[in-house]
């Protein structure tokens, strides 16, 4: 099987010399593509999680009584939301990066206790996390008052409210726009290649500047796995969205 | 002053000169009402004369200005006050439900004893479904608010209060939003409780039930109470003119 496939690709970059799919019949170059797959995945992944987490928090404190820390997160949303993630990936590695402690391992290397992937994850879960607070703060606006009052009365206290009503509530109404948004982040996971992150992207490149010949192939790789990740983000969201439907509630 | 030394004989919910601004706006101008244990008080008024305003104050849902209003000796007017504890004794009915949408009619009822008063879930479950018992509503016990009734959801809405074991119970025109078939299923269930000693405090427009049940009638009118009394005599020898304009409408 795996030989026929081999061969099949070889017959075609034979009879077709852009078309060299040279990670389909030599194995080094196909250990890289499902390295940088995995990569890619990893950081979907972890930029996702982290993301959401950033928005319910954010949300959370821009509702609290304290002034100043409704001015941080608006702060950081204007910040997050208004510059070119690109240049934030590039401001994470390059400047906070100098800053980060190193540990060495052997006594001679300096190892930065958070690598260049760790940069990665954490400057785009704070830029998807920017938009995600802004997302779940409509979420919540939609919540009327009159229940979380009936809440209130019952005696439960802000944290309950929040928890328990605010948010099972205000995440429904999110959903979809938390949809689009975790749709443009996993996108945007090909931009750490600023910062030789080795995701799909990059090894891809890679493999195309060793082999020119392999050009369409790469990039034709990459379309595909973005269209299948994405798939597989939006329809898990649009099952999420069907188990959360309340009967009789909403349209 | 935790430490309260309130016997039954004393009034469970007294209001002294209670005075309550929103801003420059004087909603209410002095209030006084004395609501002895298992009395049922009906308030009566036009709208915009501080009626819900007056009873929210009572469970702490809006602080006052000055005066006091105690419930069974707990002082409400206090920065200290404890609000969980007065919410203990304090039901509240809403004119638009507020229940809960993401939680069925058993959760909604559950959800405040085993959350607030950390009571055990069996125990809490036998109990809610003996409530929908009481409201009569066996077999909707797994429905959903908005696939329920008006008069339904406000039953519900009682029923979740009543799983607090509060001392009395605040209603703000419960029946308002309902069609006047269901008006009376609401309107039997709270005349069940206050057939056995639940004190009650009514804010209504149903005057046949006032009349029938409230042991007292209050009329308010731009923030201060113009006169109070038993149905009896309240409905027949009422003095102040804008009582009896009010009446004459209505009735
Ligand atoms: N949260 C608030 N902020 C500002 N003003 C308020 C607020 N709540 C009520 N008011 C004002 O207080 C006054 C009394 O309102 P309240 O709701 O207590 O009247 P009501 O007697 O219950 O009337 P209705 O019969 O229409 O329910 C009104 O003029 C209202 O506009
Ligand atoms: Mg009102």
């Amino acid at each position: 099987m795996i030989e026929f496939i081999r061969q099949f690709f070889l017959d075609l970059y034979e009879g077709a010399p852009r078309w060299n799919f040279i990670f389909f019949h030599d194995e080094t170059q196909w250990e890289r593509v499902v390295s940088g797959f995995w990569v890619t995945v990893e950081l979907s992944i972890f930029c996702v999680i982290f993301s959401v987490i950033i928005g319910v928090v954010g949300a959370w404190l821009q509702n609290s009584p304290s002034r100043i820390l409704r001015l941080c997160v608006q702060g950081y949303i204007q910040f997050f939301r208004n510059t070119p993630p690109f240049v934030q990936l590039l401001f994470f590695y390059f400047a906070l990066g100098q800053f980060t402690p190193t540990y060495s391992p052997d006594g001679w290397l300096e190892v930065p206790i958070i690598t260049n992937v760790g940069w990665a994850i954490i400057s785009l879960s704070f830029f998807a996390g920017a938009f995600n607070v802004e997302i779940f703060r409509s979420g919540i606006e939609a919540v009327p008052e009159s229940t979380q009052e009936a809440a209130e009365a019952l005696g439960f206290n802000r944290f309950q409210i929040y928890t328990r009503i605010v948010m099972p509530l205000a995440f429904r109404v999110s959903l979809p726009a938390l949809n689009n948004n975790l749709v443009n982040l996993v996108k945007t996971t090909t931009q750490a290649l600023a910062i030789a992150v080795p995701e799909l992207l990059y090894e891809m490149l890679g493999i195309w500047n060793d082999y020119p010949s392999a050009l369409y192939p790469a990039l034709t790789v990459v379309f595909v796995v973005y269209i299948g990740l994405v798939g597989i983000l939006v329809l898990s969201m649009n099952k999420w969205e069907r188990a959360m439907r309340i009967p009789g509630y909403g349209a | 002053m935790a430490e309260s030394n309130w016997t039954p004989d004393q009034p469970m919910v007294s209001a002294k000169d209670v005075h309550k601004s929103f801003g420059s706006l004087e909603v209410l101008k002095g209030v006084s009402m004395d609501v002895m244990k298992g009395e049922c008080v009906c308030v009566i008024g036009p709208s915009g004369s501080g009626k819900s305003t007056f009873i929210r104050c009572i469970n702490g849902l809006n602080d006052i200005q000055s005066g006091s209003i105690t419930v069974e000796g707990q002082e409400v007017n206090d920065p200290k006050l404890d609000k969980l504890s007065l919410r203990k004794k304090v039901g509240m009915v809403f004119q638009q439900y507020n229940l809960f949408p993401h939680k069925n009619a058993i959760e909604n009822i559950m959800m405040a004893p085993v959350l607030v008063l950390k009571e055990d879930k069996d125990e809490v479950e036998a109990r809610a479904r003996e409530l929908i018992r009481k409201v009569r509503l066996e077999g909707k016990e797994e429905a959903y608010p908005g696939e329920l009734s008006g008069g339904q959801q406000q039953r519900v809405a009682i029923a979740r209060s009543l799983a607090m074991r509060p001392d009395v119970m605040l209603f703000d025109e419960v029946t308002a939003a309902l069609d006047p078939e269901t008006v009376k299923e609401v309107l039997t269930t709270i005349r069940d409780l206050a057939e056995e000693g639940m004190t009650c405090i009514l804010v209504t427009h149903e005057m046949g039930f006032a009349r029938e049940v409230a042991n007292q009638i209050y009329f308010t009118d731009r923030g201060v109470i113009v006169e109070h009394g038993p149905p009896a005599t309240f409905f027949k020898e009422a003095k102040d003119p804008r009582t009896k304009e009010f009446l004459s409408q209505i009735l």
